[in-house]
């Protein structure tokens, strides 16, 4: 930055180093954006240009036509598992999911730092193991135990197993613990018991913290995919996520395969998230980077 | 705990109890149940199972195909994890030096990040299409006749591209955050010490975005284990046959298709094994690095 201080560069040369980043940034832009370009663009064309000429930069009029049969026609055997029913689903699995972990997460966390409790150290070490062990490698006995308990295919069998992990209360924990001491011994003086300190004081606190957090935890439920693979077997309990592995096989053996559909069904699974993560942007960033997982 | 914390004992026994009560249920009875089952052999039928002891890994660890997934899993972290940290560092590093357009360019960065694994794949699956893939088409330019889903070397290069390309923006959001925390005083004495950009960048910059570095080794190499499933399932379209597959998408195979309960959950304990020595790294490198900064 403090380049041009220091470095006496003749007058109106080109600024070569400049050029260069810039150039590998757009570089990697186009290698990180244009894929998903083809994907969006391919919703607008026939699926008979597709199978002719594959993705192209160009823009089409089959959306409104793909739109439709994406989002009002089946493609499962049941019927039920139209756009629509999927996207309503991935939003339930999403929003379900922050909200439940945010809400056990503070709780949790405002018990162990606010209170003295005798087996504080113990709650801590029980809830912080499981940050040890990703749902992947317990999927079998975790099915097991979802299935012992009649909750496939039901919405708190797909989010409450995914809640079983401390990744938010760790987060909490620190956060709390930056809090400044004062201010619970100022509430105590002013009379303010547990609940009025945490919805009163606490909690007005952590709103940006809470924001960040909402974020990352609904793309991450949004964007769960082997549980729901594994839970949910009925048509109309299926995510957008979940329903890839279906969309791809139709592609399959079909004379003219149905592309506009599967691209636009990708498209939907992808947007909601996107638009979450950009928007938000700066508390997205802030709440990534500061909790370290 | 804080200091002045509330002594009430019934309220946080309350506010643990619902982390408390899906963890034990969702988290420890199912990794206890792994563990149980690893030591026995299970009728195919369900009609009881019997103690094996260790015979199960020694199995395993006897047999080719096993060691065959554990040495491409282990090729496929080292490449996914080299290649997604060394491209969004150079990304992060040119962002950082340009005057305008850093945020743009972390905008465009990020998009990538919203987009679930299997997704990914199924984008993947796009892009390599046999007959109008425009990446089999730049591949066939240079006399690559790429083909997916048969030739196995094909199919890990397209695994390793679609991964590398999905975890390049968290790399970057936590390299670019990292280089704006470095002091501005600190950059204006390396400038003055030391002429060539290069030179200044291996000498201040890498070094004190070590610690970054360290933290994000392990999250992409638990990213490359466990989180590239849903690429590796829609990549090889359900159907692993003789493609590469990862280590946990081995275990989801055989629990769940060849039904070999034990041997899966054998691998699954080797897994959990496996992340807890990583994890105990990590948590010793955290401390470090809060000793440090």
């Amino acid at each position: 930055m403090a380049d041009q201080t220091h470095v006496q560069t003749p007058r109106r040369s080109i600024n070569w180093g400049a050029i260069g980043d810039h150039t590998v940034l757009i570089l990697g832009s186009l290698f990180m954006l244009v894929p998903l370009i083809m994907v969006v663009l391919t919703t607008t064309v026939p699926d008979v240009d597709i199978i002719k000429y594959g993705p192209q930069l160009k823009i089409g009029d089959q959306f409104d036509d793909n739109f439709e049969k994406a989002m009002f026609e089946a493609s499962g055997f049941s019927g039920a598992n139209t756009g629509m029913r999927m996207l309503f689903n991935s939003f339930v699995l999403g929003i379900g999911f922050a909200l439940g972990k945010i809400l056990i997460a503070m709780m949790a966390a405002y018990a162990i730092v606010y209170f003295r409790l005798r087996f504080a150290t113990l709650a801590f070490w029980v809830i912080f193991t499981t940050l040890l062990l990703p749902l992947e490698v317990r999927i079998l006995p975790s099915y097991e135990v979802v299935q012992q308990l009649g909750m496939l295919n039901t919405y708190q069998g797909l989010i409450i197993p995914l809640i079983a992990s401390a990744t938010a209360t760790f987060f909490f924990r620190q956060f709390f613990r930056s809090v400044p001491e004062e201010l619970v011994e100022a509430a105590r003086i002013d009379g303010a018991g547990p609940v009025k300190f945490f919805i009163d004081i606490l909690v007005p606190l952590s709103k940006t913290m809470i924001a960040a957090m909402f974020i990352i935890m609904f793309v991450f439920g949004w964007n769960q995919y082997l549980w729901p693979t594994m839970i949910t077997t009925e048509e109309d309990m299926y995510t957008l996520v979940r329903g890839i592995k279906q969309i791809t096989q139709t592609l399959e053996g079909t004379n003219v395969p149905e592309f506009g559909r599967a691209n636009l069904l990708a498209v939907i699974a992808i947007l909601p998230p996107v638009a979450v993560v950009i928007f938000f942007q700066s508390w997205f960033v802030k709440g990534l980077t500061e909790s370290d997982k | 705990m804080k200091r002045a914390g509330f002594s009430t004992k019934w309220m946080p026994i309350m506010l643990l109890m619902p982390q408390l009560v899906i963890i034990a249920i969702f988290f420890y009875w199912p990794a206890w149940h792994a563990i149980q089952s690893s030591f026995y052999l299970q009728d195919p039928f369900g009609f009881g199972s019997t103690f094996v002891g260790l015979e199960n890994y020694t199995d395993l660890l006897g047999n080719s195909e096993y060691r065959r997934v554990a040495l491409f899993t282990l090729v496929f972290t080292v490449l996914v994890t080299f290649f997604s940290l060394a491209i969004a560092l150079l990304l992060a590093v040119k962002a950082d030096n340009v005057l305008r357009g850093a945020r743009t360019y972390r905008t465009l960065l990020m998009w990538v990040y919203a987009v679930a694994p299997p997704v990914a794949g199924f984008i993947g699956l796009i892009m390599f299409d046999q007959s109008w893939g425009p990446l089999t088409r730049l591949a066939g330019f240079f006399g690559w006749d790429f083909v997916l889903g048969v030739n196995f070397n094909d199919t890990a290069a397209a695994m390793v591209l679609v991964s590398v390309w999905k975890q390049i923006p968290v790399n970057f959001i936590f390299f670019l955050s990292g280089l704006q925390s470095i002091p501005r005083s600190v950059r204006e004495a390396a400038l003055i010490d030391n002429g060539s950009a290069t030179g200044r960048f291996w000498d201040v910059t890498f070094p004190l975005l070590a610690p970054t570095g360290f933290f994000l080794l392990i999250i992409n190499i638990t990213y490359a284990l466990f989180d590239t499933f849903g690429i590796v399932d829609t990549l090889v379209k359900g159907e692993p046959g003789n493609n590469p597959m990862t280590l946990v998408y081995k275990v989801y195979v055989d629990g769940f298709r060849g039904n070999d309960l034990g041997g899966s959950s054998a691998q699954s304990v080797i897994l959990m094994v496996l992340v807890l020595a990583l994890t105990v790294f990590q948590f010793r490198l955290i401390d470090r690095r809060i000793h440090y900064t």
